[in-house]
């Protein structure tokens, strides 16, 4: 029989092997990436539009709309994030209303996001008539990252004592004095990292806005936010399978590109939680 | 301001924030109205039992043939297979850096595994088109790269990081006290974790594992992209297929608005809508203890 320490010994290696296997991955991801496609990272290819129908030139456009999709999901999705988890953690007591919320929110977080991408179709590009564009495809990716933004709002409200609370109101302050003095300032790093962790999902997203924001050709630059955008993400879907001849480093570039300002945005977060994490041990 | 003007601007802060709030419930019954109102069509054309479990997807064909069975079979298998994969490992994980990884491992582990959840689905489809499907094709000597195979491999990288960082929260929730009797009784670690930890925090496990399954079901590009793209009904694993959401990703651009098959659309994602609702509606069940912004922040 084998003794129970070599058991031991045994099952936490396996588990530790499972672990390495797992962290390989990514590593090897990142690196194939780059390898692949840093021959494509020039200052052309990203400053430059596309030409000949994706084939040449770079893939400026496609940042741009990226980058405005992300902002618009902001602009969407910040109010609406924080103010409810403020109505759910500073005013509500247990109600049928709250309930409803809470099942809400759970249930949005867990609808996949090609529905989201139905939907937006059919409530802001056809019912609304704002067509295929920028707003529709922020509102759009905004309605789908703000299960997450209303969930870490929430639990950053609740991070905070309850002492500032009562502090507050005991010097006479009102419940919304307390709130925007006291109580948002302690939470606004906890809030902060989890809105960029949920724009940088939403950054990253295809499927929403394929029906609702983004084109796979478009040179020129969105003028208003009503017109057409090309988006990283749907960009490398199609050079990837939809568009022949597309050489094979522009795919790679794009991908390097895309991963850059998404982990960028994550990195960011990460960072401003570990320093808060460090502080509050000190 | 005067004391009473001071109080109705309470109350309008109060009501807007109420108000915001509802908002989440009004884009739930938003999205089900749509769904609904652009897909019900279709069912005049085929009846729901047959548009389910009809076993021919020909949307094009004349007659058009709207049976979802192949794309239901699809991602069920592509889900499952990832399942099996990213459950069993991500718990694995989940006990190794919280039980036994020391602090400096864990954070960095944690780190990575974040980084690794934040890298966009259509990343991974392309990864797995480019990189990991023609591995796959030479290591198992396998007919075609795209299958339903490699895109359970690619959809159980992507569930990993669900799937870890809920067992992990699952475990550290375990009292400290649980392990500290169980060792003290002569017990090994292991046993200890085997016997103690991993039992008391089995709902959190299980509802892990769910969400990690219901990251898998809803996803669409990378399995649009690795799965191979057939809509027939696959009989062994490593045969091609088309799963729900990368049908409706595949086929919206060819569709006339308000057309039989841009209906069709819509009914597919009905029924994706009604599946991730029973796995929300299970995970709930035996969830009840985890609160809900830990699986909102998840997803």
């Amino acid at each position: 029989m084998i003794s129970r320490r070599v058991k031991e010994r045994i099952g936490f290696g396996s588990l530790a092997f499972c672990t390495i296997l797992a962290i390989i991955p990514l590593i090897g991801i990142i690196g194939f990436l780059v390898w692949k496609g840093a021959p494509a990272l020039t200052w052309e290819f990203l400053t430059q539009p596309p030409r000949k129908f994706l084939t040449e030139g770079g893939i400026f456009p496609a940042i741009v709309g990226t980058l405005g999709l992300t902002l618009g999901t902001i602009v969407v999705a910040l109010p609406l994030g924080i103010g409810t988890a403020i109505y759910l953690v500073e005013y509500s007591k247990k109600s049928l209303f709250t309930t409803m919320v809470r099942i809400a929110i759970v249930n949005l977080a867990g609808v996949p996001s090609v529905v989201y991408g139905l939907f937006g179709m059919g409530l802001f590009v056809l019912t609304l008539n704002l067509g295929r564009s920028l707003v529709a495809g922020a509102l759009t990716l905004g309605f789908l990252t703000l299960p997450v933004i209303i969930s870490t709002a929430e639990e950053a409200l609740l991070a905070v004592p309850d002492d500032y609370r009562n502090a507050s109101l005991a010097l006479g302050a009102t419940r919304w004095q307390t709130i925007r003095r006291v109580i948002l300032p302690a939470a606004f790093p906890s809030i902060l990292t989890g809105t960029i962790l949920g724009i940088g999902r939403a950054a990253g997203e295809t499927a929403p806005i394929m029906f609702t924001a983004a084109a796979i050709y478009i040179p020129s630059l969105p003028r208003t936010v009503f017109d057409q955008v090309m988006a990283l993400p749907y960009h490398l879907y199609a050079v990837a399978t939809q568009i022949p001849n597309v050489p094979e480093h522009k795919a790679f570039g794009s991908a390097i590109v895309l991963v850059a300002i998404v982990s960028g945005l994550n990195l960011i977060a990460v960072i401003i939680r570990t320093k808060m994490r460090l502080k509050n041990m000190r | 301001m005067s004391k009473k003007l001071n109080r109705y601007y309470e109350k309008g802060i109060r009501y807007l924030l109420a108000f915001t709030a509802g908002t989440s419930i009004m884009i739930l019954f938003l999205i089900f109205f749509f769904l609904f109102r652009e897909g019900a069509g279709v069912f005049s054309y085929v009846n729901p039992i047959d548009f389910i479990l009809g076993k021919e997807w020909s949307p094009v064909s004349e007659p058009p043939v709207f049976g979802a069975l192949p794309l239901i079979a699809g991602s069920l298998v592509v889900t499952f297979g990832a399942g099996i994969i990213a459950i069993p490992v991500g718990i694995g994980i989940a006990v190794f850096l919280a039980e036994m990884a020391p602090r400096s491992v864990r954070e960095v582990s944690k780190a990575i595994i974040e980084l690794l959840a934040g890298v966009p689905s259509v990343v991974y489809g392309f990864i797995g088109l480019t990189v990991m499907a023609p591995m796959i094709k030479d290591l198992f000597n396998l007919p075609s790269a795209l299958s339903a195979f490699t895109a359970s491999i690619v959809l159980a990288v992507m569930a990993l990081p669900t799937v870890v960082s809920i067992s992990e929260d699952a475990l550290n929730a375990v009292p400290r006290d649980f392990r500290e009797a169980s060792l003290a009784l002569g017990a090994t670690k292991w046993e200890t974790t085997l016997r103690v930890v991993l039992p008391s925090a089995r709902s959190g496990l299980i509802a892990a594992s769910m969400l990690g399954l219901g990251r898998a079901i809803g996803e669409t590009m990378a399995v649009l992209m690795v799965a191979g793209n057939a809509t027939l009904i696959p009989h062994s694993i490593f045969d091609p297929v088309r799963t729900i959401t990368a049908d409706i990703a595949a086929e919206m651009g060819e569709t006339v608005q308000g057309g039989l098959h841009y209906q069709a659309l819509f009914g597919l994602g009905m029924v994706l809508f009604t599946i991730t609702f029973i796995i929300n509606l299970i995970t709930d069940l035996v969830f009840a203890k985890t609160s809900s912004i830990k699986r909102g922040a998840s997803l």
